[in-house]
């Protein structure tokens, strides 16, 4: 086989228009199907527009406990029915909010896709937010608050979107806070359902051992009917100024051995022409190898941390771009400033042409093991879907990660990395 | 191709074994080496040697150090790792197919060439305790550690992986070389591959690469049974945060004993299927499971149970979590539990919920069969313990489990004397202000 018939097969094994079939229903929902049947399983991921964006300030927590609340019971099935049904057939299903979207997601042996997919759309679509019941999530969301509350990386990562995103809906943690999961009613979940839970903008993808056809007339019947003429329009993300100077704040916690530091910028939208320049960019900073420059610098030179990385997490809205370390409290100084080191020679000359090769090579091999099961392949095409990047995005890929230069690298960190305008958040015993 | 089906086995001369299991699902191969050490095989002053040891084979040997190792497998889209456990440690890369000759090169390289540069001793000291620390910062860990401690007066289960803090500032490179050259030989590894390749050139690589190996020596083995514990006991940590939690933990059987399955089965019954996979599958969730629909749904005593019983060569832990409901005590989360145990003493489970136990874990088993990685950790996993017809024969025996099983391990293991119970108790008011 020649490498041009070799390079053209491995394209062809990728998911793609040749075997991703999409459909857009008559209510909205747009269902992505892909094939595997190699495969004894089924996985369901998808999305509808009901994220923690769209909850009032006073009861910030509102949708991620709507979604929590969901599965406990329904007009057709209570909550022991719905978990007896699920569990007995060995298949699992869950609602988890995000910022944007709910996402939903669902796993069965392929036999079982009909029993899952009608117990999705009940959950849905049916829900009835029994009272006691609404008890019982509640004091489960007030003791994950509580763990949070302990946990340094948690409560430092808070503490960076408190700072870099003043004034911008994206200063909320999702899960919310003590007293507005107290505020939250039995009524404001039914109104938060009613209002934000329908087909408009929502996205099921379905990947495994299962037929394209059965899978859509099985979609039909169970999603094809759901209308709700009052849900809003999609929410529109807001820029987000980058701050004046570098701010900082700790958060103290008692009796902690380890502090941790999340430190960054705000980055930019997963659309923006610069991501992929980013994108490896930021693998070079902080993912590489042993975690980039970022984890040579303070793990294999200094050991002052078991982890010390970067991360880009670009979204529908200007995503943060930080780096995340984790040590002792002695040695909070000499951390961060080894970071901020990083960054400036980061910002000030270009990666070195083998720095580039190495992260190109590595996005493009790693695809067939992001692609092996069927959520992740179920995962990419949410992705493609939710930023509209074309059901050929796979068959592209590889070019557009071939076109960055070391050049587009630094105009894109230079454009986002400012070491003089950080966020800079921990947590950790008192300083 | 599932788990379900026999593999064959190969040993060198120098007793390296071998397992290979051809798959063409994915152009990947998931390659892992595995050696009969862990933190089983310490004692005071060299607790967490093993995990270090572990670190150390990261730093490189004069044919690839380390930065040109780590850039060679990621160029190539590879994931690496390794992982420290009580019985064994392991190494494993998952590479596209035409690219694992080089992963099977840096184990075969570093199972005998590993340097133990001074000086990255020493900044790998720094390392793990941070990682130690790292892992304080959880109650949770600490309730562990204690009940670690009280659960294991003679046998070296007592301590952390990660080991005693103590330790971590005093083990030296000497130590650790020893420790190295010790436990990291041919004789003492099996090798489990699983992937897209052909049996027969697999096989002829890894030949070529082992044989000439020297085979090393047995090594010596901390022998320092359990005896049976005469009593409960009862601990409490104290510590920050607002939030109580309570472990259970009763002594249980090793994984090659006949009551280990019936066990699986019990601990599905109480607080949900766990099945043993390490990557991919997913979980299923437990809220039809005894515990669950007591503590959690009907006496709102706890927020949220687990349960679980790791595969050990020794007897080891079976463990029951709990986080206590705000507005509940440890003790009425203690009640409700011993409620649900004698209940499965007084009386045997019916067959419908053994049944969906089976189903759940025949389950759990599909969805693990379906990752390359998680198929080449089986093989090698279970021989750490037993043999990989542990896994062939793993469904099998759970089906042969009947309720009269289910209800005699109950009576046999979940006793008070036979169980620690730990309670994390705060002392402080935690920081959750907006």
């Amino acid at each position: 086989m020649s490498k041009q018939e070799f390079a053209a097969l491995k394209t062809e094994s990728l998911p793609g228009p040749h075997d991703i079939t999409r459909t857009e229903l008559g209510n909205g929902i747009v269902l992505l199907v892909r094939p595997n049947h190699k495969s004894l399983s089924v996985a369901i991921s998808g999305f509808l527009q009901a994220g923690s964006l769209y909850d009032p300030e006073p009861k910030l927590g509102l949708a991620d406990f709507t979604a929590t609340t969901l599965m406990r019971g329904t007009a057709n099935r209570t909550f022991g029915e719905i978990y007896n049904e699920l569990e007995s057939m060995g298949a699992s299903l869950g609602v988890s909010p995000g910022a944007h979207t709910a996402g939903f997601g669902g796993k069965s042996l392929a036999d079982d896709l009909p029993h899952l997919l009608a117990l999705l759309a009940d959950v849905l679509i049916h829900p009835i937010f029994p009272k006691s019941d609404v008890e019982k999530v509640r004091s489960q969301l007030l003791t994950g608050l509580e763990l949070r509350a302990q946990d340094t990386g948690e409560m430092a990562s808070m503490g960076f979107d408190q700072i870099a995103y003043a004034g911008h809906p994206y200063r909320h943690p999702s899960d919310g806070y003590l007293e507005t999961i107290q505020a939250i009613k039995q009524k404001d979940l039914v109104d938060f359902h009613a209002r934000h839970y329908g087909p408009r903008e929502m996205v099921i993808v379905i990947t495994g051992a299962v037929k394209p056809e059965t899978v859509l007339t099985l979609v039909e019947e169970s999603l094809g009917n759901w209308s709700n003429p009052d849900q809003p329009d999609v929410f529109q993300v807001p820029e987000a100024a980058p701050l004046g100077e570098t701010t900082r704040a700790h958060h103290p916690i008692e009796e902690k051995s380890q502090a941790d530091i999340v430190l960054g910028v705000v980055g930019p939208r997963r659309k923006w022409e610069g991501f992929y320049p980013a994108l490896l960019g930021n693998s070079i900073l902080g993912q590489f190898g042993m975690m980039g420059r970022i984890g040579d610098s303070v793990r294999v030179q200094a050991g002052l941390a078991y982890y010390a990385y970067s991360s880009l997490s670009s979204s529908i809205g200007p995503g943060p771009w930080t780096i995340a370390a984790g040590v002792a409290p002695e040695n909070l100084e000499k951390a961060i400033d080894l970071i901020k080191t990083e960054i400036k020679k980061f910002i000030a000359e270009p990666v070195t042409p083998q720095e580039l090769a190495d992260v190109q090579s590595n996005y493009i091999g790693r695809l067939p093991l992001s692609l092996e099961s069927n959520s992740g392949v179920a995962s990419a095409l949410l992705t493609m879907e939710r930023h509209q990047l074309g059901l050929d995005y796979l068959q592209g890929y590889e070019k557009m990660i071939r076109d960055v230069t070391p050049d587009s690298i630094l105009e894109a960190s230079r454009k986002y990395l400012d070491p003089d305008r950080l966020a800079i958040s921990t947590a950790g015993p008192p300083l | 191709m599932t788990l379900l089906e026999p593999i064959p086995s190969i040993r060198l001369k120098n007793g390296l074994e071998i397992k290979l299991k051809e798959i063409h699902t994915a152009p990947l191969i998931s390659s892992w080496v595995w050696y009969r050490v862990g933190s089983r095989d310490e004692i005071p002053g060299i607790t967490g040697i093993s995990h270090w040891v572990e670190h150390m084979q990261f730093k490189g040997t004069e044919k690839y150090p380390a930065e040109v190792r780590e850039k060679n497998i990621a160029r190539a889209g590879g994931t690496w790792n390794a992982f420290t456990y009580l019985d064994w440690t392991t190494y494993f890369e998952t590479m596209p197919a035409d690219k694992i000759d080089q992963a099977l090169e840096i184990e075969a390289d570093r199972m005998v060439n590993s340097i133990y540069d001074p000086e990255e001793v020493e900044s790998e000291r720094t390392v793990i305790m941070s990682e130690r620390q790292g892992r304080e910062n959880s109650p949770s860990f600490w309730l562990n550690e204690a009940i670690h401690k009280a659960a294991f007066q003679i046998h070296s289960y007592s301590h952390m992986i990660l080991g005693d803090m103590v330790d971590l500032g005093t083990i030296q490179r000497e130590d650790l070389y020893q420790h190295y050259k010790t436990y990291y030989a041919p004789s003492n590894a099996v090798i489990s591959i699983a992937g897209d390749f052909e049996t027969e050139s697999m096989l002829k690589r890894l030949k070529t690469l082992y044989k000439d190996l020297p085979e090393g020596a047995d090594p010596p083995r901390v022998n320092r049974p359990e005896p049976t514990q005469r009593g409960e006991h009862r601990l409490t940590v104290e510590g920050p945060g607002d939030t109580v939690m309570v472990d259970v933990a009763y002594h249980a059987p090793p994984a090659s004993h006949e009551d280990f399955f019936p066990l699986l089965i019990l601990d599905s019954i109480l607080s949900g299927p766990q099945g043993l996979n390490m990557f991919g599958g997913g979980g299923i969730s437990n809220k039809t499971s005894r515990l669950y629909a007591k503590l959690v749904e009907e006496d709102e005593v706890a927020v949220s149970i687990s349960g679980g019983i790791p595969a050990t060569i020794d007897p080891y832990l079976y463990s029951i979590n709990m986080i206590v409901h705000p507005a509940s005590t440890p003790e009425a989360a203690l009640q409700s539990l011993d409620g649900e145990i004698q209940r499965l003493q007084d009386s045997p489970p019916n067959k419908e919920e053994l049944a969906r136990a089976v189903r759940q874990n025949r389950a759990l088993f599909a969805y693990g069969g379906e990752s390359i990685t998680n198929q080449a950790f089986w093989m090698g996993f279970s021989e750490m313990f037993a043999s990989y017809d542990w896994v062939t024969g793993y469904l099998g025996n759970l089906k042969a489990v009947t309720p009269g099983d289910v209800q005699r391990i109950a009576q046999k293991y979940l006793l008070p004397k036979n169980r620690i119970v730990g309670i994390y108790l705060p002392h402080n008011k935690g920081n959750n202000h907006s």
